[in-house]
């Protein structure tokens, strides 16, 4: 009995912040509101809708093939500088770990702004580099690499600090046991530190497919100065954004937004499947 | 992690929040009062007097407010700025679904009162007199407010289409204001041909003047009456329609018209530049440039502007882009009341002298339009020239109105996807035209209409 009173301020905000949105859009998602037609019950009339609207599984094969090249990126990015980091201790180790993390904790609008204006062909630094011939990062050929660049600039820092708190949990003493055994620090990082830290890696794989997967904030930032190139059906995060306050239909974009839950979900469920054997922290 | 630098990073994180609270700060009264409640952006003048909300943004809309506010003793209005354009749209639609939120009287614009009017969001002022001031107003700006005998909003402000162009490139290449668009075409090559900057734009993400310019050709693309609100017909890859999209088509594919975003920093800078020879634009736009730095620096004094290009000259056809009314909606307490104010409001004389002085609108209203003030007035912006008496003033009284979109924003929505097409060279005119087609045949059955 005491322990729900302990449970009761975190259960009251999970209920109605999350659990009543989520059982609210999901009956949304049940009906459907034509322009012409009013409200009707519509069954799961709507999802099957979802998983043949070519502009739905266009954004859900935009996110995987974005989530592919996007996420060893910056677990590359992050690995490597965590690694270097941790084997220094100079007062630039800290400046540099310093400045790898800030571009996490400018909020993610910021930054595609400020992406925005660098990409810009007119006032932009590429474009006084390069002069005419410069090139748009947000053309319809270049914008899953101009994306990929803030999406790794954004979230590389992140994953660097989790990968280096999980390195400074090491004990020393077996860097040491390692060093009389005669092995090269190279030898160190990729065989010992790397296989340790297996645990905060998959940690941050889950994340960084869960965020990929509902990619949202920069395209949605970035769509007004693309010249078209950015639709409103980039991503299924964007297609359901747009279709509830722009398009004005709630009930389909409910049902898209359940639609990429279940796809994270599927998503998620066979990754940890996959690595169930190293990843030890969902047990 | 040592302490000092989780308490640096903190702390940075703060200010950055703290920085974009500022940021969104604008927002925070407007989002604060929905319908009746909340504060007012201008003070009530008689508290005695009943209180009608309004949600309009033009930038002097406090004046006006304050002007009414001040000579009614009968009624009040409490004025909220909910956002411009698509964000006041979104507030009002999310009123709209949730059934309660939304103000008495809502100002949109032109082509989006059949979005809202379809959704029985907006009250019919056939109803509570409009036919009193239609008078006030030319016979193409009634119709775009009209649907059959119903009548949604009442006009402020219009957009008459014209060419504003640069003297300065003009002179430099040897050029005079084309008249027709086979003209427009031929000079754009002569600029091209000469090393000069580019004729003109193609911008995908405002696809209404675009519209708005095959309707220049004779095109309808959309049919239907309120009356039937679910039958309706859609026509938007008519010849008409293909012949003007192909031609701008043909122009970008040449290399000789940018394909460049509009109402973007971009674009502005590039304007200012000299970039593009002529900017294809409604009576607002010298205002619009105005305030975002245009006419001020290098490029004073090098703006005119010339009556729209024409497909037959025998038969000059003028069309709109933009342009705003008051509706009401059909949550107003009081529909007589909040008909009165949309009908009074940004009517009176003061008000719209301080509109288009400031440059803000181009009132429709004909007590304004036959005004000598107004017809002889010389603009700054265009080094002099009389542009109302030369251009906007006949572009108006010759504009005969049109049928919008009953689904605006996803037609635009769509058509921008279909312009980035053609800028990308990925389709013609007339097969971005079809497709367009045959999405919007889809989305309206989808939506539970009839086709004819």
């Amino acid at each position: 009995m005491v322990g729900w009173l302990f449970l009761a301020p975190f259960a009251v905000v999970f209920l109605l912040f999350l659990v009543g949105p989520l059982v609210y859009a999901f009956y949304l998602s049940l009906f459907t509101n034509g322009l012409a037609t009013g409200e009707e019950f519509a069954g799961l009339a709507n999802y099957s809708r979802a998983f043949t609207d070519p502009a739905f599984l266009s954004g859900v094969w935009f996110v995987v093939r974005f989530a592919i090249v996007v996420i060893p990126a910056q677990m590359l990015v992050a690995l490597v500088a965590a690694l270097v980091l941790d084997s220094l201790t100079s007062r630039f180790a800290k400046f540099s770990r310093l400045m790898i993390f800030v571009p996490y904790a400018i909020p993610a609008v910021i930054g595609a702004v400020l992406w925005g204006f660098l990409y810009s062909p007119n006032f932009g630094p590429l474009e006084q580099l390069f002069g005419e011939s410069a090139p748009f990062l947000l053309s319809p050929d270049n914008l899953f690499y101009g994306l990929t660049n803030v999406v790794t600039w954004q979230w590389a820092g992140y994953y660097m600090i989790i990968i280096y708190a999980a390195l400074q949990g090491i004990d020393p003493a077996i860097y040491e046991a390692a060093r009389m055994d005669g092995a090269k620090a190279w030898q160190i990082a990729t065989r010992i530190k790397i296989p340790m830290i297996s645990a905060a890696l998959v940690l941050i794989l889950v994340f960084a497919v869960i965020g990929t997967l509902q990619f949202f904030t920069e395209p949605q930032v970035l769509l007004p100065i693309s010249n078209g190139s950015i639709t409103t059906d980039i991503t299924p995060n964007v297609y359901a954004f747009n279709l509830a306050f722009r398009f004005a239909q709630f009930n389909y974009a409910s049902a898209i937004s359940f639609a990429l839950g279940i796809v994270v979900f599927i998503g998620v469920y066979v990754f940890l499947f996959l690595t169930r054997k190293r990843g030890g922290f969902l047990k | 992690m040592n302490k000092k630098i989780m308490t640096a990073l903190f702390g940075a994180g703060t200010v950055m929040t703290s920085l974009t609270a500022c940021g969104g700060g604008g927002d925070g009264e407007a989002a604060a009062s929905g319908g009746g409640g909340g504060s007012c952006s201008v003070p009530i003048a008689n508290a005695d007097a009943p209180v009608v909300s309004v949600w309009a943004w033009y930038p002097n809309m406090k004046t006006v407010v304050e002007n009414f506010n001040d000579t009614h003793t009968d009624v009040q209005v409490c004025l909220t700025n909910a956002g411009q354009g698509a964000d006041e749209y979104a507030k009002f639609q999310t009123a709209v679904s949730a059934g309660r939120g939304a103000p008495d009287v809502i100002m949109l614009e032109t082509d989006t009162v059949p979005v809202f009017a379809l959704q029985e969001a907006l009250v019919d002022l056939s109803e509570h007199g409009a036919s009193e001031v239609e008078g006030n107003f030319g016979e193409g700006a009634w119709r775009d407010v009209s649907s059959g005998d119903a009548v949604y909003g009442i006009p402020i402000d219009g957009g008459p289409m014209a060419m504003m162009y640069r003297q300065d490139v003009f002179d430099q290449y040897g050029i005079t204001p084309p008249t027709t668009w086979d003209e427009y075409r031929a000079a754009a090559e002569e600029l091209k041909a000469a090393g000069g900057p580019l004729m003109g734009d193609l911008p995908a993400n405002v696809p209404a003047p675009t519209v708005a310019l095959m309707q220049q050709n004779g095109a309808e693309p959309w049919t239907y009456d309120s009356a039937n609100p679910t039958e309706l017909e859609i026509d938007l890859n008519s010849p008409e329609s293909k012949e003007v999209l192909d031609y701008w088509a043909g122009l970008v594919e040449d290399g000789l018209i940018g394909t460049q975003d509009q109402f973007t920093t971009e674009y502005i800078s590039g304007a200012i530049n000299g970039d593009y020879a002529t900017y294809i634009s409604a009576a607002w736009a010298p205002g619009y440039l105005t305030g975002a730095g245009a006419g001020e620096g290098a490029d004073a004094g090098t703006w005119r502007v010339a009556p729209l290009p024409q497909w037959d000259p025998a038969n000059p056809v003028s069309v709109n882009w933009g342009g705003s009314v008051l509706a009401v909606t059909s949550q107003a307490e009081d529909p007589e009341l909040a008909a009165q104010v949309a009908m009074e409001l940004y009517a009176d004389e003061p008000s719209l002298t301080d509109g288009w002085t400031s440059q803000t609108i181009f009132p429709l209203n004909q007590s304004v339009l036959n005004s000598q003030e107004f017809i002889d007035h010389q603009s700054d912006f265009f080094d002099g020239q009389t542009a109302n008496k030369d251009v906007y003033i006949p572009a108006a009284n010759a504009y005969e109105g049109s049928t919008y979109s009953p689904f605006g924003t996803t037609f635009y929505a769509q058509f921008t996807e279909e312009i980035a097409a053609i800028n990308a060279g990925e389709k013609t005119g007339s097969e971005a035209l079809d497709d367009l087609q045959a999405e919007m045949e889809a989305y309206a059955e989808q939506q539970g209409f009839t086709l004819n």
